[in-house]
Parts: C-alpha cells; sequence; structure tokens
C-alpha cells in the first residue's frame, strides 16, 4: 500500500470479514456477545454471569484452533516480543483492565462499535488512546527502537 | 448440543480471521498504535471488515425475538459511561500498548508462539482474579 509498506488491507479487511461473520455466528445462533475478555473469564469461573461455561470454554479453544488450521495450511508470521517479564507485566494490566472496563477489542471494538454503544465507543477511543500513548512514550525512550 | 457446535464454530472461525489479517502478530497489532514510528494501518481494514456483518446482524437481532439456538439474546445493558469503563479501558489500552497483545490475538498464539502467548495468558489470569478479588468486593457484597 501507499506509504506503508508492511500494511496488508486486503488480507485485514477479508480476516476482518471473518471476525465480523464469527462474532455474528455468536450473537444470532447463542444470543451470546463474542467478547474474547469475558468468555475467558467465564472458562476460569472468574466472571459474575456470562454464558455457560461450555459455550465460553469451546469459544476460547476454537481461537488456537482456527489459527492453527491458518498457520498449517498458509503459513503465519508472527514475533512476539522477545521479553517474557514485559510479557507478563502486559499481561496482568490487559487481565485487570479488560474486567474494569467489561471488555476489549473483540467485545468493545467489534461487537459494541458495530452496536454503536455509547459506552463501546467511550472504551474503544479510549484504549486506543492509552495504547497509542504507550507506544510513542516507549518509543520515545528508547524501549522499541 | 447446538449451541456448542455453534460455539467451537465461531471461535474456530475467529481464530483463523484473527491468523489470516495479521492481528495474530504482536508487532504488526502495535505498528498501529505507532503513529510517530512505522505506522501501519492494517489494523483498521480488521476492525471495518469486522463490524460490517456485526452491524448486519444487531439489524436482525432488532427483528427476531429469539436467537437461533438459545431462549433469548443476552445484550449487555446500556449501562452510563462510567470512570470504571473509562479507567479499565485506559489499564487495558496501556498493557495492550507494551506487547501489541490483547486477549484475542494472545490465545490464538497459542497455536503459533506457545511459550510467549501461554506467559501472557496466564498473567491475563491473574490479572482476572486480581479483579475478581480486590475490585468487585462491595460490588458483590
Amino acid at each position: 500500500m501507499l506509504g506503508f509498506p508492511h500494511a496488508m488491507p486486503l488480507e485485514g479487511f477479508i480476516g476482518g470479514l471473518m471476525i465480523g461473520v464469527a462474532a455474528a455466528i455468536m450473537l444470532l445462533g447463542n444470543g451470546r456477545i463474542a467478547g474474547v475478555s469475558g468468555m475467558f473469564a467465564r472458562v476460569l469461573g472468574l466472571s459474575a454471569g456470562g454464558p455457560p461455561w461450555a459455550i465460553a470454554l469451546l469459544f476460547t479453544a476454537g481461537l488456537p484452533l482456527g489459527a492453527g488450521i491458518v498457520a498449517a495450511s498458509l503459513g503465519v508470521k508472527a514475533s512476539f516480543p522477545t521479553s517474557l517479564s514485559l510479557i507478563a507485566v502486559a499481561g496482568l494490566i490487559v487481565g485487570i483492565g479488560t474486567r474494569l472496563g467489561s471488555g476489549c477489542t473483540s467485545g468493545h471494538g467489534v461487537c459494541g462499535l458495530s452496536r454503536l454503544s455509547p459506552r463501546s465507543i467511550a472504551a474503544t477511543v479510549t484504549f486506543m488512546a492509552t495504547g497509542v500513548v504507550t507506544v510513542t512514550i516507549m518509543r520515545l525512550s528508547g524501549v522499541i527502537l | 448440543m447446538r449451541q456448542n457446535l455453534i460455539s467451537l464454530a465461531s471461535g474456530t472461525l475467529f481464530g483463523a480471521g484473527l491468523a489470516i489479517s495479521g492481528m495474530i502478530d504482536p508487532a504488526r497489532v502495535r505498528a498501529f498504535l505507532d503513529v510517530t514510528g512505522a505506522w501501519d494501518p492494517t489494523l483498521a481494514f480488521v476492525m471495518a471488515g469486522a463490524i460490517l456483518p456485526m452491524a448486519i446482524a444487531w439489524f436482525v437481532v432488532r427483528r427476531r425475538p429469539t436467537p437461533i439456538a438459545a431462549e433469548q439474546f443476552h445484550t449487555p445493558a446500556t449501562s452510563p459511561i462510567d470512570r470504571r469503563l473509562i479507567g479499565g479501558a485506559a489499564l487495558f489500552g496501556i498493557g495492550w500498548g507494551i506487547v501489541g497483545l490483547c486477549p484475542g490475538p494472545a490465545i490464538a498464539g497459542l497455536a503459533i508462539q506457545p511459550l510467549p502467548a501461554l506467559v501472557f495468558i496466564a498473567a491475563m489470569a491473574l490479572g482476572v482474579a486480581v479483579h475478581r478479588f480486590a475490585f468487585t468486593s462491595r460490588r458483590s457484597a
């Protein structure tokens, strides 16, 4: 793409359609929001309310299954950060933040924005903003080169 | 049984979509947030693609009394925007920015890079537990 040599607009859009159809299947089939943080908390038995445990478990287990099928058939490039301690710190913050804020990129970003939910719009704008600020601070302080 | 199959199909398609869209790559996700660096707009195309079918789904929900395999729709109540929502979202964004991982790609990433994915998921589980026992005590009491 012009000016953005690494962007994958077509693959991104097609993969996005698949994510949206997946969330639509969950909503129209089971009447549930395909929010990964909520499903994950339910799997752990740490959410008040939420879908039946089997629904949460099978949805959550499907995520690596689908990714694995794509990786085996088409190949997937993914570069995770090397610092496991940094990953652990980020995971802890994401765990607390997504529960406190009742959702993450899937629940607020996909399911909520498409419903024009004011709460989800506010949440998405907020986590995008603090994400940009965090990455910018890390870049300016030399953590990301 | 039907509910279980729907859940597995939804999760599997979701995970495949994350892999095809490049969102399973934390470096690419973080590059979307990296506006002063080598910005990568791919995530915006993923969001556009995902919102389209879901917007149609919400349209259908308003015209259907019940879901296909369940008794009722469990859609979140339209509660007001409060400090808990904004504070939680702000915190989530910070964690997201640090390594470029959010819950979906991290769990799907178990199939790609098991060790870092597992470390993130274990820490995230701890975070969920911390929230459950530290932040919700007053509300649930």
